[in-house]
């Protein structure tokens, strides 16, 4: 995931940074929706907290929040990788991952385990 | 022929929205796959990576309306909390669900799986299609962000059929009903 600094003679093609940034990002969106919710699951102050708007309950802010997380995330990874190339199949081993756990979250008997 | 005002909410999301999403996965995939292929002439990469990025945008579209009016406009009267001691609870679906063993587990576990792993879809379609616009023709020079795009698609797509999955059943054992009544057409009497 190091970055390298971008080279004249490859201007022609966009750098893998954006990318990078994109799909880090989007691992990142998708295990925050996992882990938000499972926190929302089991802590009462949370799940108050998360309660942005009211008819549809805590969903609201697990998802208001992890969308506006996922969003931050991107824009920040695009403005440190965008020039540069990435090593893409480190990001995409990390963001695979992420993906995955994601995922599992979401599923009500792996968010009971904690 | 009727329908509630909120079975039209329940019909456009689920069977406008969220089915159309799920036809539009399987296109989506083939054609990534089809990138994999040995580069076209010119002139077709560049209709081909058009395409890409404007078919990925509209699923990412219909991805958000899918969430959105599943999260802001359905699962409201879907959770809505039933008066006490109300004996018909056709109109209150997650207390009607929770009211019987054999049906409580279609909120518990479907419900509850359904409401998070759906916004797994908008975040992985639209990050596909930010990629397919920002790179174009040359994402055939980057097969990891290809593979990338194509791994989230399908994850997309798994993430929109459990939804749809547990939104079909759900709405079998549970309907949300209720609003207005729209007269669609006028029928016959036999």
């Amino acid at each position: 995931m190091t970055p390298k600094a971008a080279t004249p003679d490859a201007e022609a093609t966009p750098r893998s940074g954006s990318g990078a940034a994109a799909i880090l990002a989007a691992g990142v969106g998708a295990f925050l929706v996992g882990v938000l919710a499972v926190a929302g699951d089991h802590s009462a102050f949370l799940k108050q907290f998360f309660n942005f708007y009211r008819p549809t309950g805590p969903l609201s802010g697990v998802t208001t929040l992890a969308i506006a997380l996922w969003l931050a995330a991107w824009a920040i990874l695009e403005a440190r990788w965008r020039k540069r190339d990435v090593d893409i199949g480190r990001v995409n081993m990390v963001a695979f991952a992420l993906l995955g756990l994601g995922l599992l979250l979401t599923f009500p008997p792996v968010g009971d385990l904690f | 022929m009727e329908i509630s005002a909120r079975g039209l909410w329940t019909l456009m999301h689920g069977m406008g929205f969220g089915a159309l999403y799920l036809l539009a996965c399987s296109g989506a995939v083939i054609e990534l796959r089809r990138w994999n292929r040995a580069s076209d002439g010119n002139e077709t990469a560049t209709r081909d990576a058009a395409f890409l990025k404007w078919y990925l945008m509209a699923m990412a579209a219909l991805a958000w309306m899918t969430v959105l009016t599943g999260t802001y406009v359905i699962y409201p009267w879907y959770r809505a909390a039933a008066p006490a001691g109300l004996a018909d609870l056709s109109s209150f679906p997650q207390a009607l669900l929770k009211a019987k063993a054999s049906t409580a587990e279609w909120h518990s576990l479907g419900m509850e799986w359904k409401e998070h792993v759906a916004w797994l879809t908008p975040i992985s379609i639209t990050m596909a299609a930010a990629v397919a616009a920002r790179y174009a023709r040359s994402l055939r020079d980057h097969p990891q962000l290809r593979a990338a795009v194509l791994v989230f698609t399908f994850v997309s797509f798994l993430s929109a059929g459990v939804a749809g999955f547990f939104g079909a059943m759900l709405n079998k054992h549970a309907p949300v009903e209720g609003g207005s009544t729209i007269q669609v057409m006028d029928g016959e009497q036999h």
